[in-house]
């Protein structure tokens, strides 16, 4: 898609607004509607739209495979993790209330970083699904 | 209204036989299907199938084409065994659906049993305005620790299926071992 | 008239059986897929038709607003999506894998193929 001025100049601008959009989605899913699994596939989207563009080569040294590789696995590990957490403090599994002063403060941040955990692995995933779609078909 | 134009494209998928058009209109049928999540209040689930459906599974979709064939084989006869299965299974959930409580019924017993806690409750008890927030991640975390975890393992499947987009040298090497 | 509270289940079925037709009907391994796509849908509208509240709202707590659509099936279906589209990836990985081993994605020829050995 070298030679597409239109769509690599829009991309260009519209990428980091997705991305942003993506950001917001996920940290104001408290409030509107939102939350990690909508924002992790826009995200992923938005890397998807590059690698397109852009090509995949380009897209790869920005999102190294390694790297997605293993954020797929950390935003499992941060559900899981909030779950031993609450553990460790004395609570059940996941029920985040000791994790703040006020039981409901501690539940809205134990749904913050969970949402955080879920939205990392769904980005990361649909990045990986998509690269390896990608990759084979250069062959 | 929006729900014929469903069913219009569902018979459109179903007839056509070049698989291009047919992903096209699954992403149609996506947008479709959001807008109508949209009208019956559920804003979450219309965002999540707008980006999902549309978006992301249409690319999939493509990705596969581009890497199989275009076209489907032209049937060599019509198929009656099936449509009579389809007709028969079909006509015992269409009489199955009369006892259903009618659409919209406040009083149906889904919205009666755990559902008023769940909207009374959320804000006092997680400070999160949005219900379904508060239901996913913190009354129903379990399910949604599961969900995560069957999204993980399809990830990892996907990667060991196809190759995890390493470089095209060691990818070729793999090949010819197969 | 009381039959038109119906209708939504209606169309939901309607939906069901022709994706449940394209899965058994048809022999090309990417339009069975699309089919188990058709089928989700509808399972998730029958999800959401069955959570709305006539004159209920978006289930977001807001002041002076009473009535809010059931949010239960709300979080299940959203949640279904994702995880729909991570399965479908999946199968369409294997499919492409098919195509890779057998030189095609039609059921009745990679069934020769296997006799044929």
């Amino acid at each position: 898609m070298k030679h597409h001025l239109v769509l690599r100049v829009v991309s260009k601008l519209l990428i980091p607004f997705i991305l942003l959009f993506a950001l917001y989605v996920q940290f104001h899913g408290d409030y509107g509607p939102g939350g990690g699994f909508q924002a992790g596939v826009i995200f992923g989207a938005g890397f998807i739209l590059y690698a397109l563009i852009f090509g995949l080569e380009t897209a790869r040294k920005v999102a190294r495979p390694a790297v997605i590789r293993v954020l797929v696995a950390v935003g499992v590990l941060i559900y899981g993790g909030v779950g031993v957490v609450s553990l460790l403090l004395g609570g059940r599994y996941l029920d985040y209330s000791l994790l703040a002063h006020v039981p409901a403060h501690g539940q809205h941040l134990g749904i913050a970083l969970i949402e955080f955990g879920v939205g990392t692995t769904v980005a990361a995933v649909m990045i990986t699904i998509f690269f390896a779609y990608a990759g084979r078909g250069r062959r | 209204m929006l729900l014929s134009f469903l069913a219009v494209t569902a018979i459109a998928i179903v007839s056509l036989r070049d698989l291009f058009a047919v992903v096209m209109l699954f992403g149609i049928y996506s947008l479709l299907s959001a807008s109508i999540f949209l009208v019956l209040d559920a804003v979450d689930v219309s965002f999540t199938e707008a980006a999902v459906g549309a978006g992301i599974s249409t690319v999939l979709m493509l990705g596969t084409l581009a890497l199989t064939a275009r076209t489907e084989k032209k049937p060599a006869h019509l198929a009656w065994l099936p449509l009579l299965v389809v007709a028969i299974t079909g006509a015992a959930l269409i009489y199955g659906t009369l006892d259903m409580p009618r659409w919209g019924d406040a009083n149906a017993p889904i919205n009666q049993h755990v559902v008023p806690r769940y909207i009374l409750g959320s804000l006092p008890e997680t400070s999160v305005p949005n219900i379904v927030t508060a239901v996913l991640a913190s009354y129903r975390g379990y399910d949604t620790l599961g969900e995560v975890t069957v999204i993980f393992t399809a990830g990892i499947g996907v990667m060991l299926l196809l190759g995890n987009g390493n470089s095209n040298r060691r990818r070729k090497k793999g090949g010819r071992k197969r | 008239m009381e039959l038109l509270g119906l209708y939504n289940y209606w169309i939901v079925v309607f939906l069901m059986m022709a994706g449940f037709y394209v899965v058994i009907a048809r022999g090309n391994l990417v339009k069975k897929i699309v089919g188990l796509n058709l089928f989700q849908t509808s399972v998730f509208i029958l999800y959401i038709s069955m959570g709305k509240v006539e004159g209920g709202t978006a289930p977001i707590v807001e002041k002076g607003i009473t009535v809010y659509s059931n949010p239960l099936p709300h979080v299940l279906i959203l949640t279904a999506i994702v995880v729909g589209v991570a399965t479908t990836a999946l199968g369409l990985a294997l499919v492409v894998r098919i195509k890779e081993a057998y030189g095609t994605v039609e059921e009745d020829e990679i069934h020769r193929q296997d006799e044929s050995l």
